[in-house]
């Protein structure tokens, strides 16, 4: 007993210290609780709280009364039919009939998968395991819709509409912004006035971008008619034909989000230190070899990080689409959140918010995944 | 002690009388007015409103949000006791879901007192079918509606066609005229114009496209479900067959048809761009337009395009037209006239305070009124169409208006079969309308035109879209509102 008394921290056995002075140590203690409190009770109040909130609507039909709204608990039938229901072909796209090919790719992308988790199996801790297996079974449901879709020459849902403005928009925004900041890093005279220009896009709201590439965009009036006519293209029309829908609001989407990759990939370049590049040039190293060897593995954690925050926001595209198609022709530009948008815009907010948690849900594991095996592995890599 | 109801009759008493009499009788009042964008429907809300403030104190705020969020606003607003919106302006069949839920307050009592609405002077289909919902008036009209199709007297008489009476022969004149330059620009235009962009208006051309195949005995049939038992009526040969119809229509149309919303094809037409539109009452009036020189009495109306084979709603599939499966039919063809959207009408918020509701009944009754009604449907930028008996029985108005007397007779004459014919079809009027058909309906049909799914897919998805609602709204209480609705 005595040793454990010992071993007690002062402040706890202090007898006979006036009260006051005891709360004033108590509150010392746990200021940073009382700091942090305020932070707590505002995100539990307007992030939380509606989000466990939204699972009463997601689970129910929710009707419009004169006294406020009424739940009817429908069980999960606002999910089940986005996967087969009447929404199924919308959320998924057409899955059938599938190619041989598709089948192929997906036999092959199983494969790996499984080959993957299963060697993690040596290597992770049972925690990691479940993350791995999650992992593993919404790549493996990815595979299937796009093999079953996509490569079967089916037409894809606002599933695979959402992950291409994700993984195409974000990759290709990703390239051309780092490439805009290499050039900008680099001793080139009116470098300031590129770095603002470049910049931009990102402070114009996204409405407006919207407008503004519909104006751009047009094939009657807009300033690339002349171009299209002398290219005998006058009767081309982007916003009939689905994939060149798609990739004109790609494009618009792009063009905002750009300057955020080229600003935070600026701000990482700027901060390698000289003399390794110097180092390296005095070592007879090409410029490809520097980047390649000295500047690529320092920027590397930022990059992933970049990249990673971007397809978070990537993952909720709404704006440009609503504007610029109003989700068509047909529902081919139309994103998760825009489905979401316009269903709860008629009042069926248990769908819209199906919807939702069906986008939360992939933006997580994707997000997550990526996280684990990219961001992570790339950063050790750094560190190492 | 006065109950509400005298005091509500007190107030409107006091409103129906003559102008000058209710000067200050409003003063602080503020009735907020929720509605569409743009000059059409909202202007004369806004210019008519600063007279009626002038006149009665009463200061009228009209906000406008985009077409599609019209009718959540309002309900989101009135069911959950926010309150911010007394006056909404939308389609008249949008308000039987408000009433449903009891948002509506019941206008009997207003009208009762009101002597200058003089109800008898609106057409009996908007009066009965626009205004009252259960048998009680709910709502005011500031405009009526049909969708009619137009056509250049000038492009067909150069190609020395008639004007259709079957969507073939639509199609027909379409592909003949399609490619001829029809404003003198040297540009080759459209045969037909359809706004079909998605999440706008493009369902209701498409019900004015199913009507006349699918309805054949009088409005209490409707052509959206089997009464009896709300079992969808999509999923079969007739509505296969409109599907069809309507996309081959932009084989000639602009080559961006899809992407075109009500504006911009009402763009190209007033600039001489359209041989064929499909449209409502505007087109009558907007050819007199400062921007419309080059069509100015050159569109003339048809009240109803029909149909030679129709639904034999046993078997699915379709049949000739006969006196027997048609009896409304004219040599051989069967018209459907469609009153889309049923007209802009404005409703009271229940849950408004009394001033603010005898204020707000007020200012709909002055819009309603023959005296600024009269004016408005003859001037095509308010988006007003005729609703009242003394604005289709004579030309004159019109004539003063500035409309070529032809024109007139042939305008207010094709409202007026539309109005008189006994297979007219409705619009929707069931809890649920703007999601059977706003949604569920305009997304298959934008998906079929975009070559995403097929027709026989599209139906199936209606059908079973449809079913969903139905059974949310509950399938008894469905079979009660549309019984209610087409007075079957």
């Amino acid at each position: 007993m005595a040793t454990n008394e010992n071993i007690r921290q002062p402040e706890f056995s202090r007898a006979g210290v006036p009260f006051g002075e005891r709360l004033s140590e108590w509150v010392d203690r746990h200021s940073g609780t009382f700091f942090i409190a305020p932070a707590v009770v505002l995100i539990l109040i307007f992030a939380i709280f509606p989000t466990i909130y939204s699972i009463f609507f997601a689970v129910s039909r929710v009707r419009f009364t004169g006294d406020g709204l009424t739940f009817r608990y429908v069980g999960f039938r606002n999910f089940s039919k986005q996967f087969f229901g009447s929404s199924e072909v919308h959320f998924l796209g057409r899955t059938d009939p599938v190619s041989i090919f598709g089948w192929v790719v997906f036999a092959i992308i199983v494969i790996a998968v499984l080959w993957w988790l299963i060697r993690s199996v040596k290597r992770s801790t049972w925690v990691g395991m479940i993350g791995r297996t999650i992992s593993a079974v919404m790549a493996i449901f990815l595979s299937w819709i796009l093999c079953a879709s996509l490569l079967s020459g089916n037409a894809i849902g606002t599933l695979y509409q959402t992950l291409f403005y994700v993984v195409v928009g974000c990759a290709l925004q990703f390239a051309i912004g780092t490439g805009l900041a290499f050039l900008c890093s680099q001793p080139i005279s009116g470098k300031n006035f590129f770095r603002v220009v470049f910049f931009i896009p990102l402070m114009i709201t996204p409405l407006g971008v919207g407008y503004a590439m519909r104006m751009v965009a047009d094939v009657t009036k807009g300033p690339f008619q002349p171009f299209l006519s002398y290219m005998g293209l006058e009767n081309w029309v982007w916003s009939t034909d689905a994939w060149s829908a798609r990739f004109v609001m790609m494009t618009g989407d792009s063009w905002q989000w750009i300057p955020f990759i080229f600003i935070c990939m600026l701000a990482a370049l700027e901060n390698i230190p000289r003399d390794h590049v110097e180092a390296a040039q005095v070592d007879g190293a090409s410029s490809f070899q520097i980047f390649r060897e000295i500047i690529w593995p320092q920027v590397l954690p930022v990059a992933v990080t970049v990249l990673l925050i971007r397809m978070i926001e990537a993952f909720k595209i709404v704006d440009l689409p609503n504007i610029m198609t109003g989700g068509g022709p047909g529902s081919s530009t139309e994103s998760m959140t825009l489905h979401s948008m316009y269903i709860w815009r008629a009042n069926d907010l248990g769908s819209s918010a199906a919807i939702a948690y069906l986008l939360l849900i992939l933006t997580v594991v994707v997000c997550a995944s990526f996280f684990n095996y990219v961001v992570l592995g790339q950063v050790r890599k750094a560190r190492a | 002690m006065f109950s509400n109801k005298t005091i509500v009759g007190a107030l409107v008493g006091v409103a129906a009388i003559g102008s000058p009499a209710f000067a200050q009788d409003f003063n602080g009042v503020t009735v907020n007015v929720l509605t569409r964008p743009g000059y059409v429907i909202a202007g004369p809300l806004i210019e008519r409103g600063k007279d009626f403030e002038e006149m009665t104190g009463a200061k009228i705020v009209v906000t406008e949000v985009p077409f599609a969020e019209i009718f959540p606003k309002i309900q989101n607003d009135w069911a959950t006791g926010t309150n911010s919106i007394d006056v909404g302006v939308f389609a008249a069949g949008w308000g039987v879901e408000l009433d449903a839920a009891g948002l509506l307050e019941d206008l009997d009592p207003y009208v009762a007192a009101d002597d200058k609405i003089d109800l008898d002077d609106i057409a009996p289909y908007f009066r009965e079918f626009g205004q009252k919902v259960g048998g009680k008036t709910k709502l005011l009209m500031v405009d009526g509606d049909f969708q009619m199709v137009y056509y250049r007297t000038d492009v067909l008489e150069e190609a020395g066609l008639e004007p259709p009476k079957t969507w073939e022969d639509y199609l027909d004149v379409a592909s003949k005229i399609h490619g001829m330059d029809m404003n003198g620009d040297g540009e080759p235009d459209y045969g037909s114009c359809i706004f079909k962009k998605r999440n706008a208006q493009s369902y209701f051309a498409i019900q004015t496209f199913a009507a006349p195949i699918v309805q054949t005995s009088g409005t209490a049939q409707g052509f959206h479900f089997d009464n009896a038992t709300m079992k969808p009526l999509i999923n079969n040969d007739g509505w296969k067959k409109a599907f069809e119809l309507y996309k081959e229509t932009g084989k000639y149309g602009p080559p961006e048809e899809l992407n075109m919303d009500i504006g911009d094809t009402r763009a190209l037409f007033k600039a001489g761009r359209c041989g064929l539109i499909v449209e409502w009452g505007d087109p009558g009036t907007l050819q007199l337009d400062d921007d419309a020189t080059a069509i100015r009495g050159k569109m003339l109306a048809i009240s109803a395009i029909g149909s030679r084979e129709v639904l034999d709603r046993e078997t699915g599939k379709l049949v000739p037209v006969t006196k027997e499966n048609a009896p409304y039919s004219v040599d051989g063809i069967n018209y459907s006239p469609f009153a889309a959207f049923g007209g802009w009408a404005g409703a009271i918020n229940k849950g408004a305070d009394e001033r603010t509701k005898a204020a707000a009944y007020a200012f709909l009754s002055h819009m309603n009124q023959s005296a600024q009604s009269g004016v408005d449907v003859t001037r095509g930028p308010t988006g007003y169409n005729p609703y009242r008996i003394s604005q289709l029985a004579s030309i004159d108005p019109w004539v003063e208006a500035g409309m070529p007397a032809d024109l007139a007779t042939n305008y207010l004459g094709a409202i007026n079969a539309a109005l008189d014919n006994l297979n007219m079809s409705s619009d929707m009027k069931i809890p649920g309308a703007q999601q059977y058909t706003g949604v569920v309906l305009d997304t298959e049909l934008a998906r079929y035109l975009a070559d995403e799914i097929s027709v026989e897919e599209a139906l199936a998805n209606i059908e079973e879209g449809w079913e969903e609602i139905t059974e949310d709204f509950g399938r008894d209480e469905q079979v009660a509102a549309q019984a209610l609705a087409l007075g079957g």
